[in-house]
């Protein structure tokens, strides 16, 4: 029975994540277009919602070049590993209660672990185009990725600690009384930042960034190999923010009148439209701000944070 | 349970095969890109046995950060196709008899000895908490071991960088 509803699950949680990657692709034109006093893409269709149908016509129809001196397999694999850890990631993303794939007890490391195999894929794809831009990129989003892991990680633990599981259903179960948020305010501010680093959005979009890195990583990308790497990025955009909301949010818990699934898109969808503002609203940092922001201010306070609610939790239960 | 089997004879074999191939691709980038599938095999293969969180951490901590350096130094290396030339130089199929032979013994003691016992290829799990409670109670010495260890790498790697980075300061002066 319980395997039968995971395997009924697997579908609309894969439906739903790409579709909802693909719309957000136009919602975050259609709203940086608001900020930033102008329309954005309002032509196709009824508020221009079929823009996203022609750009993936377009993307398509386009020839797919794939650079003679690059590493063919490689190259290909890159899109794939970037994409597929993210979509991986999201079988453990309760969106309801007992609507997940997954109810795995390690769910936020297994939520860490595919994140970081979506690394590759930057990294990979930098390394076989066999481009000094892409190199470049790649490189930097392996030294961005890898320290803002290590704060994500550490920003987790204090949820996990008052919380005293691994499961990301039982974490919002923890939440019926206070959400995460006021106890782990700090965790909470880590969180965002690292997961922002994470998924390399703007501000801290340095791999690719466009006005001294051409693209980035994704320089030598065309067609739909290009497509699939902005899908994976929104799927990363989704899955940090379903995430924070699961983490620090209380998850699908809120007043009755609704129900929990739609209480929980609520909430993920006010965190995507977070993000997209920050996108709108922040210059970007140079790189070695960057690093210095995470090593020498991110780092001490979560660990200072960890401290202090491993104490609490020590005094609470008395030994 | 026959599905675990399967499950784990498989992970098995991928995580085999991934290794041979890490082992004697020439390319560096190749090479890692079979290490980090082979990691991903032994963490399905943990969990089967039922470590789940030994097998998560494999995933974040050897996949999702030390391979990133090891791939890290190759791309800084920015190796071409000399240095993939001057590997297969460096390892001609003669050079793999004498390891092959050795490590060929190794395999039929390691087969005379597993085939003695009963094979496990599924565990009792082991919950993340029984990990935390075990590590910081009998093992606590050899935790604390591992961290005088890490704390020795990082300070040896302030210092070179610290170097590094008086240069460039008097440079820039």
């Amino acid at each position: 029975m319980e395997l039968d509803l995971a395997f009924i699950m697997i579908a609309p949680v894969l439906g739903g994540a790409l579709a909802s990657a693909a719309l957000l692709i136009w919602w975050e034109r259609r709203l940086l277009g608001f900020w930033q006093d102008r329309l954005g893409p309002n032509r196709v269709g009824p508020f221009g919602l079929l823009q996203i149908v022609a750009d993936v016509v377009k993307l398509l129809t386009k020839h797919d070049w794939v650079p003679p001196f690059s590493d063919r397999v490689v190259f290909t694999l890159a899109p794939c590993a970037i994409a597929g850890g993210m979509l991986m990631a999201f079988a453990v993303v309760p969106f309801g209660p007992g609507l997940v794939v997954g109810d795995l007890n390690i769910g936020v490391l297994f939520f860490l672990a595919m994140t970081s195999v979506a690394v590759y894929g930057v990294l990979l794809g930098g390394l076989a185009s066999n481009n000094k831009y892409a190199l470049i990129g790649g490189l930097r989003s392996g030294a961005q990725m890898v320290t803002y892991e290590v704060f994500m990680g550490l920003s987790l633990m204090g949820v996990v600690l008052l919380s005293g599981s691994f499961n990301l259903s039982d974490i919002v179960r923890a939440q019926e009384d206070v959400w995460f948020v006021f106890p782990q305010a700090l965790g909470f501010i880590v969180f965002l930042i690292a997961g922002l680093a994470e998924t390399h959005r703007l501000p801290f979009d340095l791999p690719e960034a466009e006005h001294e890195l051409a693209a980035g990583f994704h320089t030598e990308y065309s067609s739909m190999k290009f497509g699939l790497i902005m899908v994976g990025e929104y799927l990363g955009v989704i899955l940090t923010s379903a995430m924070v909301v699961i983490l620090f949010f209380g998850g699908w818990l809120g007043p009755g009148f609704l129900p929990p699934i739609v209480w929980f898109s609520l909430k993920t969808a006010f965190f995507v439209c977070g993000f997209i503002l920050l996108r709108a609203a922040i210059p970007r940092p140079r790189y070695d701000q960057l690093m210095s922001l995470g090593w020498k201010i991110l780092l001490p306070i979560t660990l200072v944070n960890l401290l202090a609610t491993g104490a609490i939790a020590l005094l609470r239960t008395g030994a | 349970m026959s599905l675990e089997i399967v499950l784990f004879y498989l992970a098995a074999l991928v995580a085999l095969a991934a290794t041979g191939l890490a082992v004697t691709r020439t390319n560096a980038s190749h090479a890692l890109i079979y290490l980090i599938i082979s990691l991903l095999a032994v963490a399905v293969v943990f969990y089967l046995l039922g470590a789940a969180f030994a097998a998560a951490l494999e995933v974040v901590i050897y996949a999702g950060a030390i391979v990133v350096f090891f791939l890290f130094v190759v791309m800084m290396l920015n190796l071409g196709r000399s240095a993939e030339e001057q590997e297969r130089r460096w390892l001609p199929p003669k050079m793999w008899i004498g390891p092959g032979v050795l490590s060929a013994v190794l395999l039929l003691e390691m087969i005379a000895l597993i085939a003695g016992s009963d094979a496990a290829t599924s565990g009792t799990p082991v919950p993340p908490k029984a990990v935390g409670i075990e590590l910081f109670g009998p093992y606590l010495l050899a935790v604390e071991l591992a961290s005088l260890l890490l704390l020795a790498g990082l300070v040896g790697a302030f210092h070179l960088g610290r170097r590094y980075m008086r240069a460039r300061r008097e440079e820039i002066e």
